[in-house]
Parts: C-alpha cells; sequence; structure tokens
C-alpha cells in the first residue's frame, strides 16, 4: 500500500498547487484556445526544479524519487493537461533514458539543460505504421564508413516536445542491424537542428491544444557514432523500460483529471439551481459525484502503490499497466460524466470540464494503449496471450 | 545584513476553521502552513540581504506542538534558520505575551540589524504585534512598509497610507512592519524544499525566552462570549424606472462608499 506523503512531498505538492493556480490556471484555457506552447512557463517549471525532481544532484536534479514526480504531474493535470504532458514527457521520456541508459558522457552533455528546464527532448518512438508494435520500426540507421556516422532516414508520428524553441535533442528508434533473423533496433540521439530531421507542422488535435506535438522526417539525417544512446541493440529493451516508468507518471495525470472533474463537479452540483434546488439534491446528480469520488480514491491508490514499488526498487511492471489503465480509463468516464452535470454549460470549450473531457481522450492511447496495458496484465498473470 | 522575520503559522485557510468552544479561541490542531502575509516579510528580507550582498534571514516564530511545516516553507524560499519557540504553557498567550516571546527569541539573534513582521496575521488579526515587539527591544519601528531600502544604516521606507505614501526613514537596528502585495513572493523551488530539510530549527521553551507567566494564566484579555455573526439580510432592491442609477449613487453615498 502506496505510504503517507512525507514532509517534502507535502511541500512539493503545496508550491505545485499554488504555481497551478497562479501561473497556469488562469492561461489554459486561452492557450488550449490558441495552441499556444507558454514556454515561459515551461521555462519558470525548469527553475521550480520540476524538471529535476527524479534525477541526481550531480546533473543538477532536486534528488527526489517517482512518487515526488508523480505528485507534480497530478496538481499540474488538475489545472491543464497540455502543461502536465509537457512535463511528464520531458522527464520521462527524454531525460529519463538519457539518465538511465546513456554513457556518461551523454548524461554530462545532455542532463544538465533538460534537468534545469532550459532544454526539453522528444522520444521518436512511433511511427506512422508502428504504433503499439513498435517492433515494426521502419526507420533504419547505417553507418557511413566514411565518416563513421549514423545516416537516419525514416518517419515518426505525434512526438510530443519535438519542436519546441527550447528542445535540444529527440532520442529516435531505429533499426541498426539484424540479430538472429529479427530487426535489432537502436535509440539515437539526434540533437535539434541536425541537417535532414526536418520537424514537420503541428498536428490538429482534439486536444492536449498548448502541448507540442509533431511528425518527424528524418532524410539522410547524420549523427555521429557515439549518439547511439548507450548500447547499439538495445532500443527494444530500453524503450520498454522507459514506457513502464512513464505509464506512472501518465496514470498520475489521469488522476489529476479525475480530482479535478471531482472538485468541479462538487462544486456545480451544490451551486446550480433547477427546478428550485441544487442540482445535487437530485440522486441522479449526486450518484455520479459519488462515482467521480470512488474513481479518485481508486486511480490515487494504484498510482501511489505503483510508484512506492518503484521508488522501493521492487518489480512493478504489472502494477504500472494497471494503473495505467484503470486511471487513464476512468478519466475518460470522469471528464464525461463531469461534462454531463454541467449540461450545456459543459459542452463550450471554456469550461474547464469540456477541456478535461476533449484533452482525456489521448490517455488511453498514449504511452501504450488501454489494449497493451491488458496485454502486459495478461501476460504477467502467465496466460500465453499475445 | 542580518535580517530576522517574524512569522506565524496558522491553520490553513482553505480548509474550514473551527472554534473550541472551551476557550473560544480557533482550533489549531490541524497542520498549520505559513501565514501568506508573513510570505511578504520573507521575501522582502531575501530580497535585502541579496540587494546588501550576503547577510542570513533567521526566521522567528511561536506556535504549538513543535509545529515547523510553515518555517519549512519559509526555509525553503531561502532563508538560513529559524528559532521556534513551543511549549504548551503558552497556550491561550494574548498578543503581548506573544510579543514577549518574539521578542525573547530575537534577542538571541546576534547581530540582527533588521526586524521584519507583516502588519498583522490572517488568523487574529490584532496588528498590535510588531509595535510591542519594537517596544520590548527598545528599537524604532516602522509600519506599513510597501518598499524598503537599506543604505549604510538607515533604512528608508514608504509607508503606505490612506491617501498614497510617506517617506520614512529610520536608523538601524529597527523593526519595520511590511504590507501584503510589496513583494510577489518566490515559490519555494524544490531544491528549496530539499536543502530546508536540514536547516537548523532551534527549539526553545518559554523559560529559554524569558517568559514565565505565558498562557491563559498571563493574559491581560480574556474571550468574553462569541457569536454568530449575524445573518445577511435582504438588501434593497431598486426597480430601474430610468432613475436606477441615480437611486444606487444615493445609496451608496448614503453608505459613504462613494
Amino acid at each position: 500500500m502506496a505510504a503517507e506523503l512525507n514532509e517534502t512531498q507535502l511541500a512539493l505538492r503545496a508550491m505545485v498547487r499554488e504555481f497551478a493556480r497562479d501561473r497556469v490556471a488562469p492561461h489554459a484555457e486561452a492557450w488550449d484556445r490558441d495552441h499556444t506552447f507558454p514556454v515561459d512557463v515551461v521555462r519558470e517549471m525548469g527553475d521550480l526544479g520540476l524538471f529535476g525532481i527524479p534525477f541526481p544532484e550531480a546533473y543538477g536534479g532536486g534528488d527526489g524519487d517517482l512518487t515526488t514526480l508523480c505528485i507534480a504531474i497530478e496538481e499540474l493535470a488538475k489545472v491543464d493537461q497540455s502543461i502536465a504532458i509537457t512535463l511528464e514527457a520531458a522527464v520521462g521520456l527524454a531525460a529519463n533514458p538519457i539518465f538511465q541508459f546513456g554513457s556518461e558522457a551523454q548524461r554530462q552533455r545532455w542532463l544538465p539543460d533538460l534537468v534545469a528546464g532550459r532544454a526539453l527532448g522528444g522520444f521518436g518512438l512511433t511511427e506512422p505504421d508502428a504504433g503499439s508494435d513498435a517492433g515494426g520500426t521502419r526507420t533504419k540507421a547505417v553507418i557511413d564508413p566514411d565518416t563513421d556516422e549514423w545516416v537516419i532516414d525514416g518517419t515518426k508520428a505525434f512526438i510530443t516536445n519535438s519542436g519546441t524553441e527550447i528542445t535540444s535533442l529527440v532520442i529516435v528508434t531505429a533499426v541498426t542491424g539484424t540479430a538472429a533473423g529479427r530487426p535489432e533496433i537502436s535509440s539515437i540521439i539526434v540533437p535539434a537542428g541536425t541537417p535532414g530531421l526536418i520537424v514537420e507542422p503541428p498536428y490538429r488535435k482534439m486536444g492536449w491544444h498548448a502541448s507540442d506535438t509533431h511528425g518527424l522526417t528524418l532524410s539522410e539525417c547524420r549523427v555521429p557514432r557515439d549518439h547511439v544512446l548507450g548500447e547499439e541493440g538495445r532500443g527494444f529493451a530500453q524503450f520498454l523500460a522507459t514506457l513502464d516508468d512513464g505509464r506512472i507518471a501518465i496514470a498520475a495525470l489521469a488522476l489529476g483529471v479525475i480530482e479535478c472533474c471531482l472538485e468541479e463537479a462538487t462544486r456545480y452540483a451544490n451551486d446550480r439551481i433547477a427546478f428550485g434546488r441544487p442540482i445535487g439534491a437530485n440522486q441522479g446528480v449526486a450518484f455520479k459525484v459519488a462515482d467521480l469520488a470512488v474513481m479518485a480514491a481508486a486511480a490515487r491508490a494504484l498510482v501511489y502503490d505503483a510508484a512506492a514499488l518503484r521508488d522501493a526498487g521492487k518489480p512493478f511492471k504489472k502494477e504500472a499497466a494497471i494503473a495505467k489503465l484503470y486511471a487513464c480509463e476512468a478519466a475518460v468516464t470522469a471528464t464525461r460524466e463531469a461534462t454531463q452535470i454541467f449540461g450545456g454549460a459543459g459542452f463550450m470549450d471554456e469550461t474547464l470540464v469540456a477541456r478535461q473531457y476533449r484533452d482525456a481522450k489521448i490517455l488511453e492511447i498514449g504511452e501504450g494503449t488501454s489494449e497493451v496495458q491488458r496485454l502486459v496484465i495478461g501476460r504477467a498473470l502467465g496466460l500465453p496471450v499475445t | 545584513m542580518n535580517i530576522v522575520v517574524c512569522v506565524k503559522q496558522i491553520p490553513d485557510p482553505a480548509e474550514p476553521g473551527a472554534l473550541d468552544p472551551n476557550t473560544k479561541t480557533l482550533k489549531r490542531d490541524t497542520k498549520l502552513i505559513l501565514d501568506e502575509s508573513d510570505a511578504y516579510g520573507v521575501e522582502m528580507a531575501l530580497q535585502l540581504a541579496d540587494a546588501a550582498g550576503g547577510g542570513e534571514v533567521t526566521l522567528v516564530s511561536m506556535a504549538p506542538n513543535n509545529e515547523t511545516a510553515g518555517l519549512r516553507t519559509a526555509l525553503a524560499m531561502g532563508a538560513a534558520k529559524a528559532i521556534l519557540v513551543s511549549d504548551p504553557s503558552l497556550q491561550g498567550s494574548d498578543a503581548l505575551t506573544t510579543s514577549k516571546v518574539l521578542a525573547g527569541a530575537i534577542k538571541r539573534v546576534e547581530g540582527a540589524d533588521l526586524i521584519l513582521t507583516a502588519t498583522e496575521s490572517s488568523d487574529g488579526y490584532t496588528g498590535t504585534v510588531p509595535e510591542q515587539v519594537a517596544e520590548l527591544l527598545g528599537l524604532p519601528s516602522v509600519t506599513f512598509a510597501k518598499s524598503i531600502a537599506v543604505e549604510g544604516s538607515t533604512v528608508k521606507v514608504e509607508r503606505q497610507t490612506e491617501a498614497g505614501y510617506d517617506d520614512v526613514e529610520c536608523p538601524t537596528p529597527c523593526v519595520v512592519s511590511v504590507t501584503a502585495g510589496v513583494v510577489e513572493p518566490r515559490y519555494p523551488s524544490f531544491k528549496g524544499i530539499m536543502a530546508a530539510k536540514s536547516k537548523p530549527v532551534d527549539e526553545l521553551s518559554a523559560a529559554d525566552v524569558g517568559v514565565t507567566a505565558g498562557g491563559w494564566a498571563g493574559a491581560g484579555q480574556e474571550i468574553v462570549a462569541v457569536e454568530q455573526a449575524p445573518a445577511r439580510e435582504a438588501g434593497e432592491v431598486v426597480e430601474d424606472d430610468g432613475t436606477g442609477a441615480e437611486k444606487i449613487v444615493a445609496f451608496l453615498e448614503n453608505l459613504r462608499v462613494i
């Protein structure tokens, strides 16, 4: 069972809650409407140390743990999923793989800026024809023997934080050979601005409008041989491990969304008068709000249980998948029900629960779909599911 | 430049507070947090120490149950250390006893050039502690500072008034109370929060600061009764027959709000 939050975690939560209330919430609607990536606010989050929470002080980090990072993501998601995912993806999908798998030289070169929030990184795994089927990666990298450089060709899709003005790198997965008849995949660090790395225009998305997402085209993109992340041929194992950590953080984001729905729906059910009484006097509304409280409590237990296992160095793969699956599906349900409680007002873009509703759907898809989570859980149960 | 900031740790205003029916005072058995009005003094102190090119910011607080959560917030913002006076015998202390405790604690800080306080706390609102502390320490005091600059051994204060502000000068050491909104208090960074865990908090008893008759026994005031605020009365409805605006202006003039 997840432990009580310690004093440091409570202090961090109070700080992020205040920051979210004062610096994010008042602008979130405008960022959503205008599809603005608020780089100044991201830098402020960097100054507050949010991007460095789980990394050692040697790289400028805060020496915290995954639980503490989850608290920050949860609090931000209560007011703006785009800001929360910017933090989650920057830490979980860029800085974390470099810290976990990178050489000391790679850590020294890239981590200080990523950890300080002065720079953001992207993780280029998904391709137009390889999403959940990451083994189907078609991007190729071959060594040019004359220059000892990787020459990368391929296409990546839906890459978060890949095109901001402070993006410093994208880690791309690419086939670098074959082993025992199977494609061998490596992760390669491609610095932003490398010739041949083409950042496509931003997508038109259903939600997460203030989060930066692009397709990438790699066309004879050349990087030095030593830019392979850690060991050559380890890309598949690296991204599986990366996604395990990321699942807990995404589940924390979903928890924040559910909490937001609970708070907003409770307030509205008390304030909104229809037929001469608050709408919360109707069981049809009150029971929906009660269900939101159950979802929040269940998601909280699952998220912080999985995070506590991870922080204690215990196996957590199944628990991470369970937390991600439940919290993200519950977040979609919670946003739908909260929107229903708000009635017509809930369908207006400027209403917080409406934005949360549009933003929530991707939670069941990104960083491992709900179906993939069920596969992971099924396999962990010993089922021969493929 | 060494600065002392008096800070109060109060029940979280976001949580519904409750009065203890026996003592008729606010219950303080929940987790206490840094009074937001003290965050301005802490920020001001940090900026002044920065501008002076060095020096320490020391916090002084009186709180029940050895509470340090609010102090940790101010330490995470950048204060160097804290003195906490916590003693069961101090429960029920009035503003004057509180001032004696704070003054006793401040005396233990060597070489304090400036003592900052809020104008009043956000839970008790007596607004008398800053001047009492100054009197007990035998120091000059300036109230309602909206900005402070230190030049040598002189403090230059813009003192908020109803009409604007007065320029006031005062020799150091002195006690200055600062208004909310003078500076924008910084958020404590995660590194600050981690660092605050190991910053020294000197925990003292009432006797350590020379207060022997604190609490209910030493209080010169007594809360005789607590009553519910009267329910809001129905307002006056103005039908707009073309003279609505004039009627509203007359109504507001009658209340002397315009």
